[in-house]
């Protein structure tokens, strides 16, 4: 398949695992922010070509992992009680809320689409004018632009029973939060390559600077991965610290200016919660006051109470890269995908999904 | 799939019939229902066994050993790329049969209709079972049909149960799979399972994916003939995938399972769709493909005959069972790499980014 075969070229990866190996002198310890890359990395067993001196931490970037629990509460409330079509990607439905999850409440009646773009709700909203419609627009800076889109389209057409229930989050201020943590122990950073093809790199440069830093904007297929780890390890190694973009294919320095204008003209700056993480400051998007009809969270008054995490899972600690989701005494034996405790073990993007499915290997495959 | 294009599209008029829906009156028991099964079914369907008309169906046994199984097919929608719910019930069941390594002989056929079906679409559901079951060379001998009100179904549900007589050579368990077997895959996966996402609410991609669903007993029984009790095990790997097989496998025989994903066939255009969606093709449902596992010394050659035989030309052998990592599946990737292929878990729902 053009584009996709050639970044996985077995060769390819071969002669930048031997480099690798080659310049690696020290022990590193790298994060990719990215769930998807993590996911990449286990998918394609990356991990363990890797020189042993280098540890892969994987990031707080699953947005669904890191939304929060009183979020997934009034989705399944509005679902369930409000009698709304709620719609929503479809890794959300399976994350758990504090009493269930919205596959649940679909189970239980309640009006549940999984649907690949948020245009489509819009649709459903035309097309069902007597019931309200309410898009779970859950996301990073990627999916921000077609969910702002939706909106944009609801006013344009009229719509009014279409509003979102945003959960957006931004990936500086989590890498921020991430170095700014005192236990921390990143020395390095693979950026999402698609948070940054709508974003550019602008944002990025600030933090190299100010924590001494690489980041390299990486994509997410073994090619990418391999040679934005090479990246990172020749500034370490050098002692240097640059922004670089290794997914130049894909990413403009200045992103996509035409997504970032409907992002502004929908979303203002907030703070957000991040589930297993807590607030971090300016780290969301929220629906402008001026968009306030398309916005789910004013549009229906739902009192939930605050819910408390299980006390068991340490789903922060490993979103922050202080423990690996198998140092959890709870990992594999009270937490599986089939019954998760936490966020990070439903999506295939968290880290706890993605080693499970990997270190319940033969020993000399675990990391 | 000339072939099948030709099932598709073979018309027969439908009978005059006094509605253009299914009404609750079909299901009756009275006058309406007699009126669909003579018109319809029971002329359709037409054979010697059926043409008794009797409670059930009866018949003399051959010698030997003879496998029974049944399935339901509720899939949605009805009609989808490459086929529909009435061919895939026929099938199905026959490649349930074939699995067991025995040629289909019997199927019974159960209907239940919602209210509001159209006649049309009943009509051209009877028309491919009927096509479906010639090519298998199976007859339709017993059946039922219930009509549910609207809204308690989903246009059309068909259950068949089959029985079949076991090829004498065919010795095909779980027990007799052991370490060296190789992994055979019949052809190209995840096609049956995609063809229906494409066209699945909410979801628009334009594509010329059809589905594979097919009869594979004269294929199979075809193998057992030249290689009878060196097949070891067959599996058609319908819903959850040949992951869920292998798991199964890996799980019963207490045995590892390795492939190597650079070995498994995949339409370009099922695995482009599948990158789309964020669906692993592992996972995604076949219904014209089995697996075979049989004994490492014939494989070879196994694999050379089965890619002259009828479904068979896109056929791999994707792997081996080994000593090692019991009850685990290991894939090793494209780039070298190696990772666990575990159970799917609850539905496959396509990821967020």
């Amino acid at each position: 398949m053009k584009y996709i075969t050639e970044y996985r070229d077995p060769h390819l990866v071969e002669r930048y695992l031997a480099e690798l190996h080659r310049i690696t002198t020290r022990p590193w310890t790298i994060m990719e922010v990215c769930g998807g890359q993590t996911h990449s990395l286990v998918k394609n067993g990356i991990l363990q070509l890797l020189p042993s001196q280098i540890t892969m931490v994987h990031g707080p970037g699953c947005p669904v992992c890191v939304t929060p629990l009183h979020l997934i509460d009034k989705a399944v409330h509005l679902a369930l009680e409000k009698g709304v079509i709620l719609c929503s990607y479809g890794d959300m439905l399976r994350v758990p809320g504090s009493k269930m999850s919205l596959l649940e409440a679909k189970a239980k009646g309640a009006d549940v689409r999984v649907l690949y773009s948020p245009l489509e709700a819009v649709k459903i909203a035309a097309e069902h004018p007597d019931r309200e419609v309410v898009f779970f627009a859950v996301g990073f800076e990627t999916t921000a632009p077609a969910n702002a889109l939706s909106v944009v389209h609801a006013h344009r057409a009229g719509v009014k029973n279409y509003s979102i229930l945003a959960s957006h989050v931004l990936v500086p201020p989590a890498m921020e939060a991430v170095l700014d943590d005192e236990e921390g122990i990143i020395q390095g950073f693979l950026a999402a390559g698609h948070v940054c093809t709508i974003m550019g790199m602008d944002e990025y440069y600030p933090i190299v600077e100010k924590y001494k830093i690489p980041i390299v904007v990486t994509g997410f297929e073994p090619v990418d991965l391999v040679q934005g780890i090479l990246m990172v390890v020749e500034q370490l190694e050098k002692g240097e610290y640059r922004l670089e973009n290794q997914y130049s294919r894909v990413v403009h320095p200045n992103g996509n200016p035409e997504a970032r204008k409907v992002v502004e003209q929908i979303f203002e700056t907030t703070d957000r919660e991040w589930r297993g993480v807590g607030n971090i400051p300016n780290s969301g998007w929220e629906v402008r006051p001026e968009m306030a009809a398309f916005n789910a969270n004013l549009k229906f008054h739902v009192n939930i109470e605050k819910a408390e995490e299980n006390k068991d899972c340490i789903a922060g600690q490993v979103l922050k890269g202080l423990k690996k989701p198998h140092e959890c005494p709870m990992f594999g034996k009270g937490c599986n995908p089939q019954n998760p405790l936490g966020a990070p073990m439903v999506s295939s993007e968290g880290a706890c999904a993605a080693y499970y499915h990997f270190s319940r290997v033969a020993e000399e495959l675990a990391v | 799939m000339s072939e099948k294009i030709n099932i598709l599209r073979a018309s027969c008029p439908m009978p005059t019939l006094d509605f253009d829906v299914i009404t609750l009156g079909h299901g009756s028991g009275g006058l309406l229902m007699n009126k669909l099964l003579d018109s319809g079914v029971f002329d359709v369907l037409k054979n010697d066994l059926l043409d008794e008309r009797h409670d059930g169906a009866i018949f003399e046994m051959p010698a030997g050993k003879m496998a029974f199984s049944t399935d339901s097919y509720v899939v949605s929608p009805v009609f989808f790329p490459g086929g529909n719910i009435g061919e895939l019930a026929v099938n199905g069941t026959v490649n349930d049969l074939a699995m067991c390594g025995a040629a289909a002989k019997y199927l019974s056929l159960g209907f239940i209709l919602e209210e509001g079906l159209t006649m049309q679409a009943f009509w051209d559901i009877l028309i491919s079972i009927k096509h479906a079951a010639e090519k298998a060379g199976v007859k339709i001998v017993t059946g039922d049909t219930k009509v549910v009100e609207r809204g308690k179904g989903d246009q059309i549900f068909i259950n068949t149960s089959g029985i079949g007589s076991v090829h004498p050579r065919a010795d095909i368990a779980m027990r007799r799979v052991k370490p060296g077997d190789k992994i055979i895959v019949s052809g190209n996966i995840a096609t049956h399972g995609i063809a229906i996402m494409s066209v699945r609410e909410g979801l628009e991609f334009e594509t010329t994916i059809e589905s594979d669903t097919c009869n594979l007993n004269h294929t199979v029984l075809a193998l057992l003939d030249e290689f009878g009790e060196q097949v070891h095990l067959l599996r058609d790997p319908t819903r959850g995938g040949v992951a869920s097989v292998l798991n199964e496998v890996a799980r019963d025989a207490k045995l590892g399972v390795e492939i190597h994903q650079k070995a498994i066939p995949v339409i370009e255009e099922v695995y482009g769709a599948c990158e789309l969606l964020g669906l692993d093709p592992l996972y995604v449902a076949n219904e014209g493909v089995f697996l075979a596992i049989v004994e490492a010394a014939i494989a070879d050659d196994f694999l050379k005959k089965l890619k002259t035989l009828e479904y068979g030309e896109a056929a791999a052998i994707i792997g081996e069972v080994v000593e090692a990592h019991p009850r685990q599946v290991i894939m090793h990737s494209h780039i070298g790499g190696r990772r666990v292929v575990n159970m799917l878990v609850g539905e496959q729902l396509p990821r967020i980014c």
